[in-house]
């Protein structure tokens, strides 16, 4: 387990990093409002990859906010990761309509296939597997998101080949 | 801009419209996007060139058309010929073919398939010719990042007259005539709302619309945001003149793709550079100015009270009501929260007034209701229908039924706090009352139809993965509550059930519903009671003979050879 007090693990982050200067552009633009909150975590999130606790700590400062207030607030939505994350993503749609169609078939084909799990990664970290609560795909369901890159109409028979296609992680 | 020049600059746009020929309408929905509809543009674009038709064809970039699964799609207006599942070579034909030498490109009409030849007027066909588009009408049709395409269409002329002879109380009244009630889904009637957030008086007040459409299986806001963003804000803008607000919010959900934030974006900018939105609209004396605020993925924050905690920046966790919002709501002022598509319908309501939209639909429930339509059906897609309606005319003659031969099992409305309608009430009329008497609810507008390879006890108890992964985790019946039945349910379908389990679901399910805070975990049990309820015969198969009926569930209790 982590231990609890990580202040001693916190680099301080100024403004000198250009990152740094893109999120408090960001603040800026909300007259540094702290309501800005999570409008700036999704800012931060973007220009640093993931939230981590330098970047939790700096935004907090400049939005006046105390740091467990922002703490919170990153790990109750799911969109935010205070992890650096994979290389490669894949994101297995698990929505009604996808579920319908049989995105637990794919999900047991990625496990099967290459022991690829939701939180536990392949590929010596270098790949990872998300579930998302519907992508507005239903139409096409079911869908997988390789890389960003929209797979319709998925098959569990050959989804662990385009994942190996696209990403050039092999099995 | 004053009302003469916005007049002329609606009646210039429309003069455009109509001179430039025939307008080339590829959808760039998300949906058709994603199946390579980008590439159909740049295809069409660089067609129309080469054939050297740019004076006679205009190439539009328009919202989403309705059948996702025909996908790409490009209609041709004023000739209304749509053509499907368009890729670059077929899109150079469709220009070759239908604009230079005035031939219908047959094989690749709307609906052709290997047996059928597709349809040349879409209209006649029953997706089309079954639905009554009001909320809808303009998508598809217009160019949503181009206000003056909106403008031309009829654009602000409703927000106009509100403001210039009617009277805030007028407004009300109208909306209240109108019998429109709640499109997110719990049917509240909408003028009762804004009455209340009218009579009460504050300093500040806010409008919010509500676009953190979280169901699984439900695109019908994200689509309306893509395809008619201005629609919604002059819905806001109605809304904000009667009860007397100056500032709106629209809370966009998270985990869409940027198009739909990226639409109302350039939409909320157009609109304050023509003068529609921010200080003397119209030079009315009337201010009003929308932000947009996006969501970062969490269910519970399309409960209200979660929303507007959440746009002020914190845990999106709700609160007791009351106060109500319209009493108490953003930063405690009297605030106006309506969903995507309930804004989308009042420019209407205002424009032909409510006694004209009371006539649609049933008595409880008037009006048109827009429905995503996915799962096992053949045209899954946007429709939009007039309440009343039954579930076998959607199903069946809109949807074109259940492909592969396979037999209809239910129909699944409202989402994770949803229900499950089967097979013997497919002849119900879809209307608030109805679907809630069957244990389900209109829900949002996610229609998800199953087949008999889907199996009702996983569908639970995937349902309950989903409000337990979901729930906020402020009050113990939704928080531990959905984590005992999603572990009975597991159970269950692993072939480990037994009947106890099942008394201790029924036992659980109330307990969870009535002791939750809010809708989430209200509703939480919703698709367990309404499964035990139609299929209950299922539940006591995968318990008495460690079977699954519809061979989804891994057994992994089951006997060796009984799977």
């Amino acid at each position: 387990m982590e231990p609890l007090n990580r202040a001693s693990q916190i680099k301080t982050l100024t403004a000198d990093d250009p990152r740094a200067a893109r999120v408090l552009l960001e603040i800026e633009r909300y007259r540094r409002s702290p309501d800005a909150l999570i409008q700036v975590l999704h800012v931060a999130q973007d220009v640093f990859g993931y939230l981590s606790l330098d970047v939790l700590q700096f935004v907090g400062r400049e939005l006046k906010l105390p740091p467990s207030h922002v703490y919170g607030v990153a790990t109750f939505y799911h969109l935010f990761s205070l992890k650096p994350k994979a290389e490669h993503r894949v994101v297995v749609c698990t929505g009604t309509a996808c579920q319908v169609r049989g995105a637990e078939k794919i999900l047991e084909a990625l496990r099967r296939g290459r022991g690829l799990t939701k939180g536990s990664p392949a590929a010596g970290g270098r790949l990872s597997l998300d579930h998302a609560h519907c992508i507005g795909a239903c139409g096409l369901a079911p869908a997988v998101l390789i890389d960003e890159r929209m797979q319709a109409r998925a098959d569990a028979g050959s989804i662990d080949g385009l994942v190996t296609a696209v990403t050039g992680v092999p099995r | 801009m004053n009302v003469a020049e916005w007049e002329a600059r609606a009646a210039a746009a429309r003069e455009r419209m109509a001179a430039s020929g025939t307008r080339v309408c590829v959808c760039s929905g998300a949906s058709c996007m994603v199946s390579g509809g980008d590439a159909v543009l740049e295809a069409t674009e660089k067609a129309v060139k080469s054939a050297g038709l740019e004076g006679s064809a205009r190439v539009v970039k328009v919202g989403c058309m309705g059948t996702c699964s025909q996908g790409p799609l490009v209609r041709l207006d004023p000739d209304g010929v749509v053509y499907q599942k368009m890729d670059a070579s077929k899109a150079g034909r469709v220009i070759d073919k239908h604009l230079k030498n005035k031939a219908l490109l047959r094989e690749s009409l709307l609906f052709a398939g290997p047996a059928e030849p597709g349809v040349e007027r879409p209209s006649e066909h029953p997706f089309y010719a079954r639905q009554l588009q009001v909320v809808l009408e303009h998508c598809g049709r217009i160019n949503p990042e181009d206000i003056d395409e909106y403008l031309a269409v009829g654009g602000y002329r409703a927000l106009y007259k509100a403001l210039s002879s009617m009277s805030p109380e007028e407004v009300i009244g109208e909306v209240k005539m109108s019998g429109l009630r709640g499109r997110g889904g719990a049917g509240f009637p909408t003028g009762l709302k804004w009455e209340t957030a009218y009579r009460h008086v504050a300093d500040h007040k806010y409008v919010v619309c509500n676009g953190d459409e979280g169901d699984p299986g439900a695109f019908m806001d994200r689509a309306v945001m893509e395809g008619d963003p201005q629609r919604i804000l002059e819905g806001m803008a109605i809304a904000a003149y009667a009860v007397g607000a100056d500032r709106g919010f629209i809370y966009v959900r998270g985990e869409f793709p940027p198009l739909a934030i990226r639409r109302l974006g350039i939409a909320i900018e157009q609109a304050r550079a023509a003068g529609l939105l921010g200080r003397n609209i119209l030079e009315t004396g009337f201010n009003f100015d929308i932000e947009i605020r996006i969501g970062a993925g969490a269910y519970v924050c399309g409960e209200e009270t979660a929303l507007l905690i959440s746009i002020e920046g914190r845990r999106g966790v709700p609160r007791p009501r009351p106060p109500f919002p319209a009493e108490s709501g953003l930063w405690g002022k009297p605030t106006l929260l309506n969903n995507v598509e309930t804004y989308a319908g009042v420019a209407p309501i205002i424009e032909r007034g409510g006694e004209w939209y009371s006539t649609i639909g049933t008595a409880k429930s008037m009006g048109t209701k827009v429905f995503a339509l996915a799962g096992a059906i053949n045209r899954t897609g946007l429709i939009e229908v007039p309440m009343g309606i039954t579930l076998r005319e959607i199903i069946y003659d809109i949807g074109g039924g259940i492909p592969g031969g396979r037999r209809f099992k239910a129909a699944q409305t409202g989402g994770p706090v949803g229900g499950c309608i089967p097979e013997q009430y497919l002849d119900v009329r879809v209307d608030y009352e109805s679907l809630v008497g069957l244990g389900s609810m209109m829900g949002s507008g996610g229609l998800i139809v199953m087949d008999d390879t889907t199996c009702m006890v996983n569908l639970a108890r995937y349902f309950m993965e989903f409000c337990m992964d979901e729930s906020c985790g402020k009050c113990v019946p939704c928080r531990v509550g959905t984590r005992q039945m999603h572990l009975l349910l597991s159970r269950i379908c692993g072939g480990e059930g037994t009947e106890r389990d099942l008394a201790l679901l029924e036992e659980l399910a109330p307990y969870c519903r009535e002791a939750s805070l809010c809708g989430l975990g209200q509703g939480a049990p919703n698709t367990l009671m309404s499964t035990l309820r139609h299929f209950r015969d299922e539940y006591l198969v995968h318990i008495r003979e460690k079977r699954c009926p519809a061979g989804e569930c891994a057994m992994a209790g089951a006997p060796a050879g009984v799977r």
